[in-house]
């Protein structure tokens, strides 16, 4: 079973998030801002992060950058999901190595569809 | 709607597109039917079937019809169609017409315009290859509500997650507002037209590749065979033909054959299609 960081402020969007990837058989961890993401990246790396960008602390962005340092750290397949639904937003994150964007709101099959473009399912 | 009125409805939807619903489906034409009948301020469906019995050549008929099809489609659906068109038939045209240096291609149920418009995405991937050719993409529909959605190219932001890669969305659309528009490079390589596939459409040419993904499913077997046997005059012995995932030749027509090993994509079956050559013969027998 693959494993999916689902990184958020939010524990409704967490608990949102969960519920949809656990229905796509990922077995879920969680953290609340992007320093306690790095420290589980570091004790062991998950297969997929679903990563919002704005968070108190580290935000996503920031994260995505030291994330992609971490010796192996280019193998977890990053999928932002955020309401900062502008180009330039896009753009930079994947600059800094995402490999998809969600625009929120979202739902079931955006979170589908974007997992399978990027050969998670 | 009583139960009279819906399979009025039913006849109705048949005739005029070939479109089965189902007697279950009372619900669905119900709950696609209100919007229609507000917009015209019709206050009951019992009202609306009246008023289309009274005139079924009107454009409100027409209108309920549209209303009852299916437009659901997203871009890159399924995937598999268009990793044939990069791995197996853009390359197979590409040789095959390198002499005339044209491709036709014809998504046949084209909705809101994200399937031709993924056609056209993956031409522009194979620019290089198709330097010096001409290719056209003929998208058509039946309902003209859905193909004026698709000539502006405009889509939420809904639709723009789902199938389309982000890498695509950052390079081919620009954002309006809440929306996202296609760019007009890709608008420009896509023809829209009306077409009812019940209606003879030899009018359009012949076609390298002919998309009908997700229509079939909705005909009675003598309608599916009827089109089936159609497109096939409209292409040249090395044409391909897409079908949805939900659908097949096989049982259907001799044709098309299945390729091997590529799940939805048919050729013309050489021994067994009704070419456009044999209605020359045909004739010269005549005269």
């Amino acid at each position: 079973m693959k494993t999916c960081l689902v990184v958020d402020d939010s524990s409704v969007i967490r608990k949102v998030a969960r519920r949809i990837l656990e229905g796509l058989d990922f077995k879920i961890e969680e953290a609340e801002d992007g320093e306690q993401a790095l420290i589980a990246c570091r004790q062991r790396l998950p297969e997929a992060i679903l990563l919002d960008w704005n968070m108190p602390r580290m935000d996503g962005y920031e994260f995505l950058r030291m994330l992609r340092r971490l010796p192996g750290g280019d193998g977890p397949k990053v999928v932002f999901c955020t309401t900062e639904n502008d180009v330039a937003h896009i753009a930079r994150a994947l600059h800094a190595g995402a490999n998809e964007y969600i625009m929120k709101p979202f739902d079931k099959e955006i979170v589908e569809a974007k997992f399978q473009e990027v050969g998670l399912i | 709607m009583t139960p009279q009125d819906f399979d009025y409805l039913r006849k109705l939807l048949r005739e005029r597109s070939g479109l089965v619903l189902s007697a279950e489906k009372q619900y669905l034409a119900e709950s696609r039917l209100v919007p229609v009948a507000r917009r015209h301020a019709i206050a009951t469906l019992g009202e609306l079937v009246g008023k289309i019995k009274a005139n079924e050549m009107s454009p409100l008929a027409m209108e309920v019809v549209e209303a009852m099809t299916t437009n659901e489609t997203f871009f890159f659906r399924d995937k598999v169609p268009f990793d044939h068109i990069r791995e197996t038939i853009l390359p197979a045209l590409i040789t095959a017409r390198a002499r005339e240096k044209r491709i036709r291609i014809w998504c046949t149920a084209a909705s809101t315009g994200q399937e031709p418009y993924s056609i056209a995405m993956i031409l522009r991937e194979f620019n290089a290859q198709l330097a010096g050719y001409r290719t056209e993409i003929i998208a058509t529909d039946i309902s003209g509500e859905v193909l004026a959605r698709a000539k502006a190219g405009i889509y939420s932001q809904f639709e723009v997650q789902r199938g389309l890669p982000i890498q695509q969305l950052v390079k081919y659309f620009s954002q309006v507002g809440e929306t996202w528009q296609i760019a007009p490079e890709i608008r420009a390589m896509v023809q829209f037209r009306p077409l009812n596939l019940l209606k003879d459409f030899s009018a359009l040419g012949t076609f390298d590749l002919v998309f009908c993904r997700n229509v079939l499913i909705y005909f009675d077997q003598d309608t599916k065979i009827q089109v089936l046997n159609r497109i096939v005059r409209q292409m040249p012995e090395t044409g391909f033909l897409a079908l949805g995932a939900a659908e097949t030749v096989v049982g259907l027509t001799d044709a098309f054959k299945p390729m091997p090993d590529r799940r939805g994509l048919y050729v013309p079956n050489l021994t067994k299609a009704v070419r456009p050559e044999s209605n020359v013969l045909k004739f010269a027998l005549k005269a």
